[in-house]
């Protein structure tokens, strides 16, 4: 389908301990989804699901309703809104509100949006430091990687690997104590945090009635960065806005539980403008960065629109049998797992990597996890399609698609079917009834090719069944 | 008599597995079913509409509605493709609202084997006898989207010399995924190699399953593996005696 695609899936299958160490992690994750909630521990988890589902569905079929309401209701509180359509204008933002400013430090908390548009990439270009203040992400950062994981980005570093990235980059003595790698990095952080003139950080929830963002999270690092800085800017999609403070008694139960299987996570914060006359903390300023970068383009088709539910927990990329043999490396975007299969295409294009929607046995364990009841399998088999239909435009894959026709034919006529089947039959090797471990040579051709790398090849039966039948 | 079943036995039984329709239909005729064979019916068509080919699948659908519409029960040796029928047909034809009409209607008729038995015909005990000790793998489409789980295990309970043992973890796609397993066969091999490892953890001489591509995906590995463990399709083991 794609050279890029499948050498990246090869030389992570052929990576022993990266396999070893990304199955046990998910494994972990999955199984603390599966406990947080079984039905001794949350009995309404089905239904909860189901009311996750109608709150986003009404969410964003009335996007448009919701954003200038919490815009109205942000303003009110003394903090502004701001909408980007793309990497640039967020960056472009930030660089001026900076310029403006005389800041020269950037602290963040972990944001998938900000990865999503290079933010820290960008900012540095333009001679501005930008430092991760979540652990993983700090680990990443220092590393020069992109997150592995939506929730948990160095999902797939050893303590062994962050003792030898801290000790290169940070030029420290080795340690390996999870414990003493973690001191390491507060102290490094602390003073980031004493000294940035900006903190920037993504929002899971924008509550349209309270003009608030909420944040969740475990390390305290986000509370941090919004309450040190003299100037807060949160960078959002637009499809995170929820229509009331009260929906989070629904999301904030899901949430953790699917992300980590923990039943709250440690930290939840909602954030509305900035310090007031009178208060002790809070920042000068307050900023929400309302992102499009292609959301928009989901707008105009029921089906699509449901992509944009996701709450980004992760618990599909914990279940997908896929993402834990190919980790988050192998694909082509920032967003990995069956959630980025389905987003990346929507946002980029199907054409961006073709062979994505392709990259799943459909097994559908992503669309029994996710919380917000999105139903992936079904997007990437219409996105397959969409595929198919982009490359009939431009005349790609064209042997493909013959097989297809003539395979349709043949199964629209059953005489002809049953003679191409015994024709094969009477090609195939001789099994003597024990399965197949190679073809000779001239026979070794595309799929059973491809099938026989792997496997064993069935034995071809002396009678099909309809043959059997009408002897019996 | 009286009561009357229809076998879309799938064209990979047909072709590949036929001793899995035999049995299907021994089983059934031992419970007083008469059986009809329609001798039109080839393929539901998912492979190509796993692939994207749409305009193809509904070439392939409408000849398999043309082709059972006179039946009033059909019986299907697979999770898979009876979903393809009561899941997905639908979506082929959203925009041809007669042939919708007939999809709907075939629906409510079409049944995975196992469910058939326990839901439809109300049995669990065929009066099966295997003396085995077996674990049984769940085909993701009858698992997730018929939502079988209970069916095949009732059925198995009521064997008699027969023991089951579950895998850790129980329910994980063993990497077929139909021209998955070939435009990406290194990761389909790896998936199906994990199923493998769960499978030796039971012990079991024997891996059961709903769906004859699972089958031929576990039982190309292990072969290629060189494990001595066999595979076998419920209505394999529920026809032994």
């Amino acid at each position: 389908m794609s050279l890029e695609l499948d050498r990246k899936i090869h030389d992570t299958l052929a990576d022993a301990n990266l396999q070893l160490a990304v199955y046990a992690a998910t494994g972990r994750l999955k199984d603390k989804r599966i406990q947080s909630t079984a039905d001794g521990v949350l009995p309404d988890y089905q239904e909860l699901r189901t009311q996750a589902n109608a709150l986003k569905k009404h969410a964003i079929d009335n996007l448009d309703f919701y954003l200038e309401e919490f815009q109205r209701n942000v303003e009110a509180h003394g903090g502004k809104v701001v909408y980007c359509k793309d990497a640039t204008e967020v960056s472009d933002f930030v660089l001026d509100l900076a310029k403006r400013r005389g800041s020269r430090l950037i602290v963040k908390s972990k944001s998938m949006t900000t990865e999503e548009v290079d933010l820290n990439e960008r900012l540095e270009h333009h001679g501005l430091e930008s430092v991760e203040s979540d652990l993983g992400e700090y680990i990443l950062q220092l590393a020069h990687e992109k997150p592995y994981h939506i929730v948990a980005p160095a999902l797939h570093k050893t303590r062994y690997d962050v003792a030898d990235i801290f000790t290169k980059e940070l030029g420290v003595a080795r340690e390996t104590v999870p414990e003493k790698l973690t001191a390491i990095a507060r102290g490094v952080l602390r003073e980031k945090f004493l000294n940035a003139d900006i903190g920037i950080t993504g929002a899971n929830f924008l509550i349209a009635d309270s003009g608030a963002i909420a944040i969740i999270e475990n390390e305290g690092n986000a509370r941090l960065t919004t309450s040190v800085p003299k100037i807060h800017v949160a960078v959002a999609g637009i499809e995170k806005v929820i229509p009331r403070a009260q929906d989070l008694a629904v999301f904030l139960k899901l949430l953790a539980r699917s992300a980590t299987g923990q039943l709250l996570s440690v930290y939840a914060s909602i954030l509305a403008g900035p310090r007031r006359a009178g208060e002790v903390d809070g920042p000068e300023e307050f900023y929400v960065v309302l992102l499009d970068n292609g959301r928009t383009k989901l707008l105009p088709e029921r089906s699509k629109r449901e992509s944009l539910y996701c709450i980004r927990c992760g618990a599909c990329l914990n279940a997908c049998p896929v993402y834990r043999k190919i980790g988050g490396h192998s694909f082509p975007w920032v967003y990995s797992g069956p959630i980025g299969a389905i987003i990346t295409p929507q946002f980029m294009g199907v054409t961006h990597e073709p062979g994505l929607p392709f990259a799943s046995s459909l097994c559908g364990a992503c669309g029994e996890v996710c919380p917000v009841k999105i139903d992936i399998p079904k997007v990437l088999l219409e996105l397959r399609g969409e595929v198919r239909k982009s490359e009939a435009r431009e005349g790609l894959n064209r042997i493909e698609k013959l097989a297809f026709r003539v395979f349709a034919w043949v199964m629209a006529h059953p005489r002809i079917y049953e003679m191409a089947g015994r024709l094969a039959a009477s090609m195939a090797p001789a099994g003597e009834g024990k399965w197949i471990r190679s073809v000779p040579p001239p026979m070794s051709l595309g799929p059973l090719k491809a099938w026989l790398s792997e496997r064993d090849l069935p034995p071809v039966p002396p009678k099909s069944f309809r043959e059997m039948w009408r002897n019996r | 008599m009286g009561k009357r079943v229809s076998l879309f036995v799938t064209c990979m039984v047909d072709q590949l597995f036929p001793k899995v329709g035999m049995a299907m239909a021994d089983v059934l005729e031992r419970l007083g079913y008469a059986i009809d064979f329609p001798e039109e019916q080839t393929c539901c068509g998912q492979p190509a509409y796993n692939s994207g080919y749409r305009a193809e699948a509904r070439t392939v659908a409408r000849h398999f509605l043309r082709t059972f519409e006179a039946s009033e029960t059909i019986v299907v040796p697979s999770g898979s493709c009876t979903a393809m029928v009561t899941h997905h047909f639908r979506d082929l034809f959203q925009k041809e609202p007669e042939t919708l009409a007939l999809v709907l209607a075939m629906e409510k008729k079409v049944h995975e084997f196992a469910s058939f038995l326990t839901d439809v015909a109300g049995v669990e005990d065929v009066g099966a006898q295997m003396d085995d000790v077996v674990t049984f793998h769940d085909g993701c489409h009858g698992l997730r989207e018929l939502g079988i789980r209970s069916a095949p295990r009732r059925l198995l309970a009521r064997v008699k010399g027969l023991t089951l043992r579950e895998m850790v973890p129980a329910e994980e796609c063993c990497g077929f995924g139909g021209t998955f397993a070939v435009k990406f066969a290194e990761l389909s091999g790896a998936m199906a190699r994990t199923r493998i490892d769960a499978i030796v953890g039971t012990g079991a001489n024997t891996v059961v399953s709903l769906d004859p591509s699972c089958l031929m995906q576990i039982q190309g590995a292990l072969s290629r593996a060189g494990l001595n463990i066999r595979t076998m399709h419920l209505a394999e083991v529920l026809a032994s005696r």
